[in-house]
């Protein structure tokens, strides 16, 4: 009897253990976020004061003006939010096409097209931007959303990405849908599609945030400031305001707001989806 | 019995007939359904990967004009010094992030994984700078850094610390930009990790508790050995990722900082020589350097799992 008393006591000093660990590594996860928003409301004598206010005296929403007033923000989110819809949606088309194809299809010439392609996962970025830019240019489309979109659209890794989860769906039903008389499209979008929604949504989600995110493409291809995306639009920040750091942080927060809320209200969806792309390579 | 045959032969037919056309109808939508892709990687990609490579036997410049200069690109990348410089800086940043940032994952993912209500929460808010875009993140920390009023020395001075110019001291400037790159990709491993452990049958714990093995034998008896393919995952990309570094630094280490010497990476000088001196050409040969450099590494790293990877 003690014993048992003895190791239930034991366990439950072990989960205190555990909670106080976690809440520190997520408070030092959380703290640069707390600080961008808190200073944000503060004014520029206030965010210098030594040693500082946690709270802002007086919430400062003028920050917020000031940091549109500077960059055009309502373009950024427009580029940003066309970018990332157009490359998502594309991604999904042509991604369980393609998935559906090499998973569901035998047809010659499958196999070596699929190294080929797998081939592409290997090679870093950085090699392909030189001849992109250099295509971009000859079709005249730098600094335009298409210029934004065009290569995102196809995407070896969720090509990938999208077989694998084709891949995981019984014969059965197919030759099922076969003796019924079903072509491969009905098969594709009817039958299969359905079920691989879980594939789709890790695909999404992947592709939002890459576009979402991405800095290296957007600057190179749109340098006129009408056609950034916040990402790049917020990296010419840093140099504009490199002493109104409330003004700084009110436009980083403008910026990151619109994937956090998503995240938040698709938590679970990001979190699965992220840890299926991880099992399923 | 011949008109026997006969219908077996008819029916052979009929039914190779089927086969065929069926073998048609195959090819037919499977190459229209890769099509759109097949076509767009060939352009964007395949092709471009050769043309970077014819690139980088060019002169390539800002007029889009070029000739063909052999060798001369490569033999530039091994005497600029710059090369060299931002080499030992991407190693350095990789070699420390990513051990440090696996053990760290591993570490929360394990707590994560022990029954603990609060589970999502957790989760959620680790998971957090994963969706923040580096532009975003670069902001946030050069501010907690800032040497006169950031948040950071404010801290340490409470406890007798002295401050630092932390992201504008060579000195400190890659270790700053090393935790930033530890702190950023914690979520995605987390999320990773806690996948992994979720998968280890829990007959496995039960036994090793009834043979008496305590917590931290069952963590290297059976949690390490199991989660070793999952570790292999999350090392090859990270360590591919850490070695593309280039955000953190573009966005954090401003150009005329004492500091850029001391953090550029490979990406980055890339980036430099492709976009903003105009040298296309010698560009795409330090690209094609790096490409030959993560080849070989991730060959050394499938060679290798052999030897501690557990399928």
């Amino acid at each position: 009897m003690k014993e048992i008393s003895s190791n239930k006591k034991r366990m439950q000093i072990n989960k205190i253990i555990i909670h106080l660990l976690l809440i520190l590594g997520a408070i030092i996860t959380i703290i640069p976020f707390v600080w961008m928003i808190l200073t944000s409301f503060k004014t520029l004598g206030e965010s210098t004061i030594i040693p500082p206010t946690i709270f802002p005296k007086q919430m400062q929403w003028e920050n917020y003006k000031e940091a549109m007033r500077t960059l055009p923000y309502g373009k950024f989110y427009f580029n940003t939010i066309v970018y990332t819809m157009l490359t998502t949606i594309g991604q999904i088309v042509f991604c369980s096409m393609a998935g559906y194809a090499f998973a569901r299809i035998d047809f010659k010439g499958k196999n070596f097209i699929f190294v080929l392609i797998l081939s592409v996962l290997m090679v870093p970025g950085q090699i392909f931007l030189i001849p992109q830019f250099m295509i971009m240019k000859k079709l005249g489309l730098l600094n335009s959303i298409t210029a934004l979109v065009l290569p995102g659209l196809f995407s070896a890794y969720g090509t990938f990405l999208m077989r694998q989860f084709y891949m995981g769906i019984p014969k059965e039903l197919e030759e099922a849908a076969r003796l019924d008389g079903c072509n491969h499209f009905t098969i594709f979008w009817k039958i299969m599609t359905p079920l691989v929604k879980p594939g789709i949504a890790a695909l999404a989600i992947t592709a939002c945030l890459y576009c979402w995110n991405s800095l290296m493409w957007p600057l190179i291809v749109n340098t006129s400031i009408d056609k950034m995306t916040l990402s790049a639009g917020l990296s010419t920040l840093s140099g504009q305001h490199g002493t109104n750091f409330p003004v700084a942080m009110a436009g980083t927060v403008l910026a990151v707001w619109p994937m956090i809320v998503l995240f938040a209200i698709f938590q679970k969806h990001f979190v699965e989806g992220m840890a299926s792309t991880g099992s399923k390579s | 019995m011949k008109a026997n045959t006969d219908i077996k032969n008819n029916q052979n037919n009929k039914a190779l007939k089927a086969s065929g056309k069926r073998k048609l109808n195959d090819l037919f939508w499977g190459y229209l359904l890769i099509l759109p892709t097949v076509l767009g990687l060939a352009v964007f990609y395949i092709a471009a990967f050769f043309q970077n490579l014819y690139y980088s036997f060019t002169n390539l410049g800002a007029f889009g004009k070029y000739k063909w200069v052999g060798m001369e690109n490569y033999i530039n990348v091994f005497s600029d010094p710059k090369v060299p410089q931002a080499l030992i800086n991407t190693v350095k940043f990789t070699v420390i992030s990513v051990p440090i940032s696996i053990i760290i994952s591993l570490f929360i993912a394990t707590l994560l994984n022990s029954k603990i209500k609060g589970l999502s929460l957790y989760r959620t808010l680790y998971f957090l700078p994963a969706v923040t875009m580096p532009a975003a993140i670069a902001m946030m920390w050069k501010w907690l850094y800032n040497g006169q009023y950031g948040l950071l020395n404010q801290l340490l001075a409470k406890v007798g610390i002295e401050g630092q110019a932390w992201i504008a001291d060579p000195k400190f400037a890659m270790g700053a930009l090393i935790v930033v790159g530890i702190w950023s990709s914690l979520g995605m491993k987390i999320i990773y990790f806690l996948a992994g452990l979720q998968g280890i049958p829990k007959a496995y714990y039960e036994a090793a508790t009834i043979d008496g093995a305590g917590p931290i034998r069952q963590f290297f008896s059976i949690t390490l050995p199991s989660l070793t393919p999952t570790i292999f995952f999350v090392m090859i990309t990270s360590l591919i990722g850490a070695l593309q570094m280039f955000d953190l630094i573009f966005l954090m280490i401003s150009k005329t900082s004492l500091a850029v010497d001391s953090t550029m990476s490979i990406v980055y000088l890339f980036y430099k020589y492709a976009f903003e001196f105009q040298e296309k050409g010698y560009a795409s040969a330090i690209s094609i350097v790096l490409f030959m450099i993560i080849l070989v590494i991730t060959a050394i790293q499938l060679k290798l799992q052999k030897k501690w990877v557990n399928y």
